[in-house]
């Protein structure tokens, strides 16, 4: 009987995994949270219906962490994965992600190769981006009933903007937004952040707010220390507030002066299991219609140009999304794109530096 | 057979079969060889049942947590994808001038690493010594993959003239073994000159150092007040009627079981400076409405929500010992002419200091390695090593780094539980 049992599982093991070799069923790894479930209805879902291939969606709060650890150890149970701008500069270079091929992408629907109808920095050898997000400056309406802030310079301006400020516990962001409020325009913030007299200036522009500075680090603590008026302004991620905004009638408001531009990408871990299916997605969710779909769940914008002009309404049915997208032309003016090469090279030097900074008087 | 491994079957035979002296079995075997074959045999069986929790514990903890200590001193990212190089360090001492045969074997080592993908990891390898080399590396090696003609010294300094830097070359000399105590010294705020000496980095770069301090100083005074306020909660819980002790444990043990983060996001609604707590200092006219007190992002929200986490840990053993204090000790102290305050410390502390000992050892090294709670409410002058580490396995991927610090705070808890042992006594310790 027990060795029947046996057997019988070793052959379920043996065909379960064969079965799994050849189509799938795949999982994809996201930051969860809004996004992930925006990424269910946008494009898994949809993929499922189309195509017949389960799509399993898997929350994790450190995507790449998790491939550098399944692609090294050998076990890899993820066939794509979100991942960052930086991450994926790093996993690439050190040969954990499968490169892509950008002919696999479905052309727009006027016919533009998708090559030329991706935002800068959005392809990359081995990864294609999902959307762009932002970290941008935003504030409590009634914080400041007479007049509004409006550029990163009022951001350091305790002065005429009193109260405290919110910022991101981490050198990234919070020294390019130093820079921008010191003056610096926004095409040559990272030229001065590579030279050490730039990194002083930016550091002693954060000097200058020091003691009214709140430092958060998980996501959604920004939304909370405005709504709690713990602090006026604070930097956060465009989708939490709009988030607070529109579902939760928070009076808060956006700052796009100085808005930091990063996008998530598409990427498939060396070896996985379901490669050609992974890539089958990938293609699938690069569609513009798709891209801009996704805005429909999440105040994402699509990495394609001609996805934003297709760009409708929230899922309520009455929000206008261009007005909160990053991608929006008229919000993308002064914006600053995320070098992420910089931060690949310089990540741990100044986080070393940044904490010193913190911990001294 | 069974007759043979069977101890008293085999005494009852030597009786009758005495011939050379020694004592044998039935079947004419050693008696202590029998015997020693019974004795093996049961603790064969023994130690097969505790198998499966043996490779259990190998598998899960020694294993996983060997690997990654191992990468605190153990770094192959240079010296296995850059072998020729590697080889030339090996071959000329520190002082030596990059010759041809050196840029060579460098210009060699990066085709072959463009080639295979493994350019990336040399250049973050490097990278942890000499911040902005990681895209030196990789900008190369787009390059050098479209071919790369000799004499390769102008060819690469042509490419970026970085390539000279003595400060470069000095990194990869350091990197070219696999074996290295770098990442302990930059654990410790140390680094390696050019010339292989070890100097202590810039002052604004230094962190580590003063966070491990910090932690154990944080972590020591944590402990203090989990004492404080945990030793009269342990001796109520012991000595009240059952029925209001019982009351009083599930006071005890409810915030126990809630999470972690329901009770430090309970902090920050009470203590920030719009909280619960502010607020009501407003409304009594303690404090005017501009001169909130700052409780939380700090060190003093960090020490107040890990005491509050921590205190079950110093309660929980303190209980548990002082039910064993039989109370008659005490009153025969008082019956002698003790004073109270003389009894209890004469007379009943000492009793207690098992437990003692036992709470302030889990709550210090709790303490020590807590992360969450410090992340969430420890703003600038809260953050603990733990921090660091985490950031370091999650943010910068650089887990060498992140292994050397995790090594040195093992270490000094080890050291710790050591010094415990040689003043205390490690048996001294009782859980329950």
């Amino acid at each position: 009987m027990t060795r029947r049992l046996i057997a019988g599982t070793a052959l379920a093991l043996i065909f379960g995994v064969a079965a799994q070799a050849q189509d799938g069923p795949i999982n994809i790894t996201t930051y969860g949270g809004a996004f992930g479930a925006a990424v269910n209805e946008a494009f898994v879902k949809p993929f499922t219906a189309e195509t017949g291939v389960q799509a399993t969606m898997v929350d994790n709060d450190n995507p790449p962490a998790t491939l550098k650890a399944q692609v090294e150890a050998g076990n890899i149970t993820s066939d794509v994965f979100d991942v960052e701008q930086s991450d994926v500069l790093r996993l690439c270079d050190e040969g954990l992600i499968e490169p892509i091929d950008p002919s696999i992408l479905p052309a727009a629907a006027d016919g533009t190769p998708a090559e030329d109808d991706y935002l800068p920095q959005a392809l990359h050898e081995c990864a294609t981006a999902i959307m762009v997000w932002s970290t941008v400056i935003a504030y409590n309406t009634e914080a400041f009933p007479d007049a509004a802030p409006t550029t990163v310079a009022d951001f350091f301006d305790t002065k005429t903007f009193p109260g405290k400020r919110g910022i991101i516990k981490r050198p990234k962001y919070a020294l390019e937004f130093a820079l921008l409020g010191d003056g610096v325009p926004a095409d040559e913030v990272y030229d001065v952040l590579s030279t050490p007299e730039g990194v002083d200036r930016a550091f002693a522009k954060l000097d200058s707010i020091k003691d009214q500075v709140v430092w958060w680090e998980a996501g959604a603590q920004a939304p909370q220390l405005l709504a709690d008026k713990e602090v006026s302004m604070t930097l956060a991620y465009n989708g939490r507030i709009f988030d607070a905004i529109v579902d939760e009638g928070k009076p808060f408001a956006f700052v796009w002066d100085g808005a930091n531009l990063d996008m998530d990408y598409w990427v498939v871990p060396m070896g996985a299991p379901n490669r050609d299916v992974a890539m089958q997605f990938i293609a699938f969710a690069s569609d513009p219609a798709r891209q801009a779909d996704l805005s429909k769940y999440i105040a994402y914008g699509p990495p394609r140009e001609s996805a934003s002009a297709s760009v409708g309404t929230y899922k309520d049915g009455t929000t206008e999304m261009a007005p909160y997208l990053p991608t929006t032309p008229e919000n993308a003016e002064r914006a600053v794109v995320n070098d992420a090469g910089f931060w690949a090279d310089h990540d741990t030097e100044l986080t070393e530096r940044f904490n010193s900074w913190l911990a001294g008087a | 057979m069974a007759n043979a491994l069977d101890p008293h079957a085999a005494i009852a035979t030597t009786a009758t079969g005495l011939t050379d002296g020694a004592l044998r079995t039935a079947d004419g075997r050693p008696l202590v060889r029998a015997l020693a074959r019974s004795q093996s045999l049961a603790r064969r069986r023994a130690f097969l049942l505790v198998l499966p929790l043996l490779a259990f514990i190998l598998i899960t903890f020694v294993v996983p947590i060997g690997q990654m200590l191992q990468r605190s001193f153990y770094n192959d990212g240079f010296s296995a994808h850059m072998p020729q190089l590697s080889q030339w360090f090996a071959d000329n001492p520190r002082g030596v001038e990059p010759d041809d045969a050196a840029w060579t074997a460098l210009a060699t080592d990066l085709q072959a690493a463009a080639e295979g993908r493994t350019i990336g990891i040399v250049g973050t390898r490097i990278n942890y010594d000499v911040p902005g080399t990681r895209s030196l590396f990789t900008s190369t090696g787009r390059q050098v993959r479209r071919g790369l003609e000799p004499p390769y010294q102008a060819a690469l300094l042509d490419i970026n003239e970085d390539w000279g830097s003595p400060q470069l070359w000095s990194a990869m000399r350091n990197a070219a073994t696999p074996l290295t105590g770098n990442f302990y010294l930059a654990a410790v705020d140390r680094s390696r000159a050019d010339d292989g000496s070890i100097v202590q980095v810039e002052e604004r770069q230094q962190v580590y150092v003063m966070l491990f301090m910090r932690t154990f100083w944080l972590s020591l005074v944590i402990t203090a007040i989990t004492f404080i306020l945990g030793f009269p909660i342990a001796h109520l819980l012991a000595t009240l009627p059952m029925r209001k002790s019982n009351l009083l444990m599930i006071l005890v043990l409810l915030p126990f079981w809630t999470s972690l983060l329901v009770r430090t996001t309970s902090w920050m609604v009470l203590l920030q400076q719009q909280g619960v707590i502010n607020d009501v200092l407003v409304w009594l006219g303690v404090i005017g409405g501009s001169q909130r007190l700052q409780m939380i992002y700090n060190q003093t929200g960090t020490i107040i929500a890990m005491t509050h986490i921590l205190l079950p840990f110093m309660i929980l053993p303190l209980y548990s010992v002082m039910r064993t204090i039989n109370p008659s000790y005490v009153r025969a102290a008082r019956s002698l002419g003790a004073t109270s305050w003389t009894a209890f410390r004469r007379v009943y502390f000492p009793q207690t200091l098992p437990g003692l000992g036992a709470g302030a050892l889990l709550v210090f090294i709790l303490a020590v390695g807590y992360y969450i709670t410090p992340a969430l409410v420890g703003g600038s002058s809260g953050q603990l090593i733990s921090n660091m580490i985490a950031m370091h396995m999650t943010d910068t991927l650089n887990w060498s780094m992140a292994a050397a610090l995790a090594a040195l705070l093992l270490g000094a808890v080890l050291l710790l539980y050591w010094v415990y042992d040689r003043m205390v006594g490690i048996d001294n310790l009782k859980l329950g």
